[in-house]
């Protein structure tokens, strides 16, 4: 039959579809206008986390009447992808997850987040320079609440045994450790290979070690990798890959997921050491078989490299933050937020291992020993750049990791990795 | 409406083919089908249309459509050696599972269509990886292939411990490694459809093949396989799609790596996506992925599949 007779049919029952569904849409309108409702999405899902921002909206709550406070806990990997497509939708939660850095100033370009700046002046200096990560352009668009340094989680007893009195400080010193494991037949390193970012660390790492900070910030604005140490890092990973530290079949372990993971593996004593966040004791914990973290832990920052041009002692990190989208109402989102900056809600998110709080004055609630060292030092480094994969731009973060996780494969040179940051840079 | 009121009722209905016979038929006609073809469009027609048009943007996936680049993502698509080697291996994957996992199935068909002891049970067996789901199967054999992981201690086990690879790690291996996996999870559904096409083998033709002297080989090539024609192309088509769209197992076991050694088409299109936010490019790749799909569909259909729709519609109007 004559398929076009159907059309204006089809006609009429989209246009039913489409009333349908935006009379619920009003629907849904109305029923806000009772009070105000905050939709919060965080990617605490499990333990401390979880428990913890359950309480801190049932707080708010109580002593905010009219405020009612949705929480939608996200698996991270998940949260991840939600975010982008819930901004770029009309209903966007009123609170997510924000971690800074490239992503931010694509969000703020688009104009889907809430400026704050007007809403925190009066406290946001309590937090220090941990606010910088979370600024555009000088203007404040969202708040951390946990911010740490990644640093190499180790196990004193296997460097014990390797005769290793005390942790390395310099690159030389941290390679000739590497051959004392060795010689004993201990796996040096664990890494998640799978994962690209744990790569990424190595390459990141031994940059803000070479370079200047006025060379690394200048890098997030220019995309501009002529500066010789960037292709030093990469010599220098390659140094480190032809000593051959990593556990076996590393392209292909995870960082995070079971007990052969890097973090399993370090966890279990199968290797000596990990290059990871300040989060690991609380990735390793469930992955031990009495679910405990382990006694020989220990923490040291990333070797510094003698003679470099980059100031001793600087970091690589990076932290947790939130924001509020551009239709969440402005007052009482920021108020939450500080709220979460608050030091009852700071104390506790050092007292139960789950972050490294921002919060001058809520350190000494960190007691993990291991936590406390690398407060320790994130407070009196001289600079600590947010994880370079976050603080360019999408693309290109992700250009980074593809390619030094190509270098680690054997597929990339050094060369190759600075080409092909710079690559995507021109691509954006 | 006065005119309706005035018909005498019930001559309208005894005028076969009438205009407002007609239009209440179109209406029930509507309802019925209305519902599906307007999801239809708007679910796969609309967003079709709709991604074929961000392929020509740069877009990050916040804000508006604005920085448009014509052909430069397919340029960039094309030109990229990751997404050539995504497609290389879609390509090999095809050729594998036709040529490796069609004599397989066939084999382990015949086999299982002979009056053998256990033979359910057998059928079970060989069936039952296709119940699990890819995401399941993927962390399965994470485990068993794991360094040190069963599969190695199995080979260890019986004096081969020479053959222990890194079995996800080794950038040359890796594929071959996901086919196996691939082969063990899919193998089962060939097996059940060739199985259900020997039934309809009618064993007259067997004997009347033997009484002829024809080997069981002769009868084998030329009365089952032909006869088997029509499931063997239907299996081959649904196993070309498959091997197109590639991805849960592939993702979950590898990310598609390591350094893309064991991507597709869909891992890169994800990667592209998702992880690095490029969503204009990312639905480049997936018109291209559509692209192939169609043609070879189309292809597919037209000339390889016409025939058995073809005998299909005869035998229905017989």
């Amino acid at each position: 039959m004559k398929i076009w007779k159907l059309l204006p049919l089809v006609a009429i029952i989209c246009v039913g579809a489409v009333a349908l569904t935006s009379s619920a849409g009003l629907a849904a309108g109305h029923s806000k206008k009772k009070g105000i409702t905050l939709v919060w999405w965080h990617n605490a899902n499990q333990g401390a986390g979880l428990a913890l921002w359950k309480n801190v909206a049932s707080e708010f709550q109580k002593s905010h009447p009219g405020v009612t406070i949705k929480v939608v806990p996200f698996q991270n990997e998940a949260i991840r992808t939600k975010i982008p497509i819930a901004l770029q939708s009309g209903s966007p939660p009123d609170v997510f997850q924000e971690w800074g850095g490239g992503r931010l100033v694509d969000e703020v370009k688009a104009g889907k987040v809430a400026n704050l700046t007007k809403y925190v002046k009066p406290w946001i200096k309590n937090i220090g320079g941990a606010a910088a990560g979370w600024q555009v352009k000088g203007q404040q668009y969202g708040i951390p609440y946990n911010v740490g340094v990644v640093g190499f989680w180790y196990n004193k007893d296997l460097f014990a045994q390797a005769g290793i009195s005390s942790p390395p400080t310099t690159w030389p010193d941290f390679l000739s450790d590497i051959t004392k494991l060795k010689a004993k037949s201990i796996t040096p390193i664990a890494i998640g290979g799978k994962d690209k970012w744990p790569d990424a660390f190595y390459w990141d790492y031994l940059a803000v070690k070479l370079c200047s900070k006025t060379v690394i910030q200048a890098s997030a604005v220019s995309y501009n990798f002529t500066n010789p140490c960037w292709l030093k890092a990469g010599t220098m990973v390659k140094d480190l890959l032809d000593a051959q530290p990593f556990n076996e079949g590393f392209l292909a372990t995870p960082a995070q997921q079971g007990a052969t993971s890097s973090a399993g593996l370090l966890a279990n004593g199968k290797a000596a050491m990990e290059l990871q966040g300040h989060w690991n004791p609380g990735v390793m914990q469930p992955l031990t078989p009495t679910n405990t973290i382990p006694a020989f832990l220990g923490w040291f920052p990333f070797p510094n490299v003698p003679g470099s041009q980059a100031a001793p002692g600087s970091l690589l990190g990076g932290g947790d933050g939130f924001a509020c989208s551009i239709k969440a109402p402005e007052p009482t989102c920021a108020q939450f937020l500080g709220y979460i900056d608050s030091m009852s809600v700071q104390k506790r998110i050092g007292s139960t291992n789950f972050g490294l709080p921002v919060l001058k004055g809520s350190e000494s609630s960190v007691k993990d020993p291991n936590l406390a060292t690398v407060l320790k030092f994130r407070s009196s480094s001289p600079f600590v750049q947010l994880y370079l994969d976050i603080a360019y731009s999408d693309a290109i973060g992700q250009a980074l990791d593809d390619a030094v996780a190509n270098e680690f494969a054997g597929q990339a040179t050094p060369q190759q990795v600075v080409d092909q940051i710079a690559g995507a840079a021109k691509k954006k | 409406m006065s005119i309706v009121e005035a018909a005498p009722p019930g001559r309208a209905r005894a005028r076969p083919g009438g205009a407002r016979f007609g239009g209440r038929r179109w209406i029930e006609i509507g309802l019925f089908v209305g519902p599906a073809i307007a999801l239809y469009v708007i679910f796969l027609l609309v967003p079709v249309v709709q991604a074929v048009h961000y392929s020509f943007y740069s877009w990050t996936g916040l804000g508006p459509l604005s920085d448009f680049v014509g052909l430069g993502n397919y340029r960039e698509a094309f030109g990229d050696r990751f997404f050539r080697q995504a497609m290389e291996h879609n390509g090999i994957l095809i050729v594998l599972s036709i040529g490796l996992q069609l004599p397989l199935a066939l084999g382990v068909a015949l086999l299982l269509n002979r009056p053998l002891r256990g033979r359910r049970i057998f059928r079970l067996i060989f069936f039952a990886p296709y119940v699990l789901s890819e995401a399941i199967t993927a962390v399965l054999f994470l485990q068993i292939l794991q360094p040190g992981g069963l599969v190695d201690a199995g080979l260890r086990s019986v004096g081969l411990g020479g053959l222990v690879q890194l079995w996800l790690a080794n950038l040359q291996l890796v594929f071959y490694t996901l086919f196996v996996v691939i082969t063990w999870k899919y193998i089962g559904f060939a097996i059940i459809l060739l199985l259900a096409g020997l039934q309809g083998v009618p064993s007259e033709l067997h004997e009347a093949a033997a009484m002829d002297g024809a080997s069981s080989w002769e009868s084998l090539r030329y009365v089952t396989i032909p006869l088997l024609g029509p499931t063997i192309r239907i299996w081959i088509f649904l196993s070309v799609i498959g091997s197109i769209q590639l991805f849960d197992l592939v993702w979950i076991m590898t990310l598609g790596g390591p350094a893309g050694a064991s991507s597709t088409m869909a891992t890169y299109m994800v990667d592209k996506g998702i992880n690095s936010y490029r969503i204009g490019y990312a639905t480049t790749v997936a018109t291209i992925l559509f692209g192939v799909c169609f043609v070879i569909s189309m292809l597919y259909q037209i000339f390889v599949l016409r025939r058995d729709n073809l005998t299909g519609t005869a035998r229905m109007a017989g």
